[in-house]
């Protein structure tokens, strides 16, 4: 019996690791001090009754963050991993085994499991915010979307300490991940992690749309909508027609390894080439879901800090709409070297390059906005102004890429990897953390310490040259992507140390964003204003932190910048809009149930990693039973007072 | 002064409320109505991916059966007219609804149950004759797409049985208000859904099998 434990246990945690032993004792310690913190300070309920079941979407954006914040830490340790490895020739620090996991996970978390939902607490900050909404289209939904990704990533993460890391790259090309040549659990870990997220990404695409559609402020017609709005829609028409693929390749590659299928296997009649087509379809309208609010974001950034109206409106929404079709058209430049022939390759090259025209147009309208405006230079205007260069780079190294006949050349080698780090970092980490300096005090009342702040911008700017200019080069002298160790006969030795000092230079960068906002919360004024930046559009119109319901009365628009153009009238002589009466205010109610449900997800999730069925099917049923008691659930919401409404704006200092 | 003038503004509820103030369940429901239409697409991108393997892998046998060899068309096309009724009598059911007669809205879902049960029991016999034939999901990449793509229509069909069971309890428990209105379009909105699909699955799958 006891034999029998043993065994179990030694297939069941991943051992013989020193790095792993420290991961083991840090988990267990964090549970321990959560739990003991939750219980010694009697916060069980309020954690349950504020947070785990809320379905406010101010709470669920900030959970989205803090998740998404950790998640960033992980994939940069993974990072830092990595670039250990490569500083020197001959390294032993890290097995090529070990090497293997860290780069898929790291390319994994960094995508999925950080952007995405970075991304989408951004969407719920903002959104209903910026659109005058009290609310999300659908409030249960969103809570449930964020429960998906949560325990889809915590599924994902645990394979680090149980069963083991997948270890087939990021997109897991089969028969590389197939059951043939990955037999163990760490890819299933990999299928089930993203598709229990998945479901969560591809709720919230609807849930935006129809908010986006269904909920603006009276008289705020499309065309006068604020351009991050913009960018999420566009975002969110991406996520729907994308995100099924990639539910239906997962499921397929899962049943390929579970019930010996033969999607995408060597024998059998399978076609392994089907699944990269399919992974890519996906795979390529996702950088620019990612990319595409970070656009949004520096739109508003760049109009409010030139104190100008955004530069050519209407050719933004349609770069941003033309970005989010062509993005479905691009997907195979992703394998030009595999075979297609010269006529698909010049197809998906020339597709490739048009993207860029948009692009383009997109980077001369915020470059006009900025021109003769009255420019201030606080954080998220830095993030904005460093994004721009390196974007411009990254997309031209983007369209060298696209093309083909070069593309033979730099295929699978570090110019890629340069290329997109580039644009995934220059566009979309940068673009979030200005959304993020941008609307912290809109979300939590006060604002970043600036100077901390400037401290850590430029950590992450030269940290990231001085990281990835170097590997164009290593590209060009031969090295490969994935490559785990290199001789010193090689001559990459110099150059790859330089870009691990950049890689730890923007580790430092995460550190000092890390005691910004430490520092911050303990040392940082309350914002009383509610409008920060001097800002344009409605969400700077309400108290800070936003009330639970919003907008005591619903904004009337007229114009575009509606805040903007008031504030221009009254300093002018003109009388404020007159506010309508106050209404007791709809709101839903909280539910316990997407957290539950989710937890069954992750159940039966972990249940389907160990092929164990008498796990998975209760987990299912559970999922299901979830569903239907919500079905039955017909006292789903309730009503604000108008005396409570009262009581919360005289607190926030806005007496109606 | 002039200016502001312009700026009239309604009562909220009266204009644009989008489904917050006390008129509000109406709107509400229109939303999720809505909401359901764009997750129909992204179930229309779902089915896509798989009718586009499977007309990728269509032919890969590997040396085992093809579906000529197997398929009995009779079966199909008693599941064909089967779920083509069902849906029908899905439409009588909203009609019931409309006139606001609820013990025949409820016969009429409960007779789509029936049918949508039967279509599942004759594709269930359909698949265990043809694993007993020697074509399972393991055997070629031609089955595996087959059985992925029919069975997750077949899926599908589950799913609204249940769903439409738990909708026929709720409207014994509340009759016909606007939740439940709504509840009832949208299930008939799935169904006829499933039926579209279907009509590619008959065409794609089994007809270009047999031809």
């Amino acid at each position: 019996m006891l034999d029998k434990i043993k065994d179990f246990a030694s297939d069941f945690f991943v051992t013989g690791d020193p790095l792993i032993y420290g991961a083991d004792v840090s988990i267990g310690l964090t549970i321990i001090a959560v739990v003991f913190a939750l219980t010694y300070f009697k916060k069980w309920t309020w954690l349950w009754r504020d947070w785990l079941t809320t379905v406010d979407h101010k709470k669920i954006g900030i959970m989205y963050v803090i998740a998404s914040l950790l998640m960033l830490f992980r994939g940069g340790v993974d990072a830092l991993l990595m670039r250990t490895q490569l500083a020197i020739p001959d390294s032993e620090f890290l097995s090529p085994e070990h090497y293997n996991q860290i780069f898929t996970t790291h390319g994994v978390i960094m995508i999925l499991f950080m952007a995405m939902p970075l991304m989408f607490g951004l969407f719920n900050l903002v959104v209903p915010l910026q659109l005058g909404a009290r609310d999300v289209a659908f409030p249960f939904l969103n809570s449930l979307s964020f429960w998906l990704f949560f325990f889809g990533a915590m599924l994902f993460n645990v394979s680090f300490v149980i069963g083991g890391s997948p270890d087939a790259g990021w997109l897991s090309y089969p028969p590389l991940s197939g059951i043939s040549h990955s037999p163990g659990v760490g890819q299933d870990f990999y299928i089930w992690g993203i598709q229990i997220s998945g479901i969560g990404s591809l709720m919230t695409g609807i849930n935006f749309i129809v908010t986006i559609l269904k909920m603006r402020a009276p008289g705020m017609k499309l065309m006068k909508m604020p351009m991050f709005s913009w960018s999420v829609l566009s975002s969110c028409l991406t996520i729907i027609l994308a995100f099924p693929i990639l539910t239906v390749t997962l499921a397929l590659l899962f049943i390929d390894r579970y019930l010996g299928a033969h999607f995408f296997t060597l024998d059998g009649g399978g076609n392994p080439m089907m699944y990269i087509n399919l992974i890519w379809m996906w795979g390529h309208p996702e950088v620019y879901i990612v990319v595409l609010p970070a656009f949004g974001i520096f739109s508003e950034i760049a109009a409010t800090f030139a104190k100008k109206k955004l530069f050519g409106y209407k050719s933004m929404v349609f770069a941003l709409m033309s970005i989010s079709l062509l993005s479905f058209f691009t997907w195979a430049h992703h394998f030009f070297t595999m075979g297609s022939g010269a006529n698909v390759n010049a197809f998906f090259a020339v597709t490739t390059m048009i993207i860029a025209i948009p692009t383009g147009v997109k980077v001369f309208n915020w470059l006009f906005t900025m021109y003769r405006g009255r420019l201030s230079f606080p954080t998220p205007m830095l993030w904005m102004i460093g994004f721009i260069p390196c974007f411009v780079v990254g997309g031209m190294t983007g369209v060298l890429l696209s093309v083909a006949p070069a593309d033979f050349q730099f295929h699978n080698s570090y110019f890629l990897i340069a290329h997109f780090h580039q644009v995934l970092i220059g566009g979309v980490a940068f673009g979030y953390f200005a959304g993020l300096y941008y609307w912290w005090p809109k979300v939590f009342g006060f604002k970043l310490n600036e100077k901390i702040g400037k401290w850590a911008f430029w950590t992450w700017n030269i940290g990231f040259y001085v990281c990835f200019m170097p590997q164009y080069f290593l590209g060009l002298m031969g090295m490969t992507r994935r490559v785990s160790s290199y001789g010193w006969d090689k001559g990459w030795y110099e150059l790859n140390l330089t870009s691990t000092i950049g890689g730890f230079l923007m580790g430092i960068g995460f550190l000092f964003q890390v005691w910004q906002i430490l520092h911050s919360i303990k040392f940082m004024e309350k914002d009383t204003t509610g409008d920060p930046w001097d800002g344009r559009t409605l969400e700077w119109t309400i108290p800070s932190p936003a009330p639970l319901y919003n907008f005591a009365t619903l904004p009337q628009v007229t114009e575009k910048d509606d805040f903007w153009e008031e504030k221009q009238r009254i300093a002018q002589g003109h009388a404020p809009k007159p506010r309508p009466q106050l209404e007791p205010i709809h709101m839903p109610k909280n539910s316990g149930i997407p957290f539950v449900m989710s937890a069954f997800w992750f159940v039966a999730g972990f249940g389907f990693v160990f092929d164990w069925l008498w796990m998975a099917i209760p987990g299912l049923i559970g999922v299901a039973v979830c569903m239907l008691v919500h079905s039955f659930r017909y006292k789903t919401d309730y009503y604000i007072s108008v005396d409570e409404i009262k009581r919360t704006e005289a607190a926030a200092r806005r007496v109606v | 002064m002039a200016q502001s003038g312009n700026h009239i503004i309604a009562k909220p509820s009266q204009e644009h409320d989008h489904g917050h103030g006390k008129e509000g369940h109406h709107d509400l429901e229109s939303l999720r109505m809505m909401g359901f239409w764009i997750f129909l697409i992204t179930d229309c991108i779902l089915f896509g991916t798989l009718f586009a393997t499977y007309v990728v892998l269509n032919g890969n046998t590997a040396g085992g059966p093809t579906p000529a060899e197997l398929f009995e068309m009779p079966g199909v096309i008693a599941e064909t007219f089967i779920l083509l009724t069902s849906s029908f009598t899905s439409g009588l059911a909203v009609l019931s609804m409309n006139r606001g007669d609820r013990k025949g809205l409820i016969r009429w879902l409960l007779v789509t149950v029936l049918l949508g049960a039967s279509f599942i029991a004759l594709e269930v016999t359909e698949f265990m004759t043809l694993v007993h034939e020697g074509a399972s999901i393991s055997t070629s990449a031609q089955w595996s797409a087959f059985y992925v793509l029919v069975g997750t229509h077949g899926l599908h069909v589950t799913i609204g049985l249940v769903w439409m069971i738990a909708i026929m309890i709720q409207l014994k428990q509340h009759g016909i208000n606007s939740v439940t209105r709504r509840k009832v379009n949208i299930i008939s909105l799935y169904w006829h859904f499933l039926d579209v699909i279907w009509i590619f699955v008959f065409t794609i799958v089994y007809m270009m099998g047999v031809m």
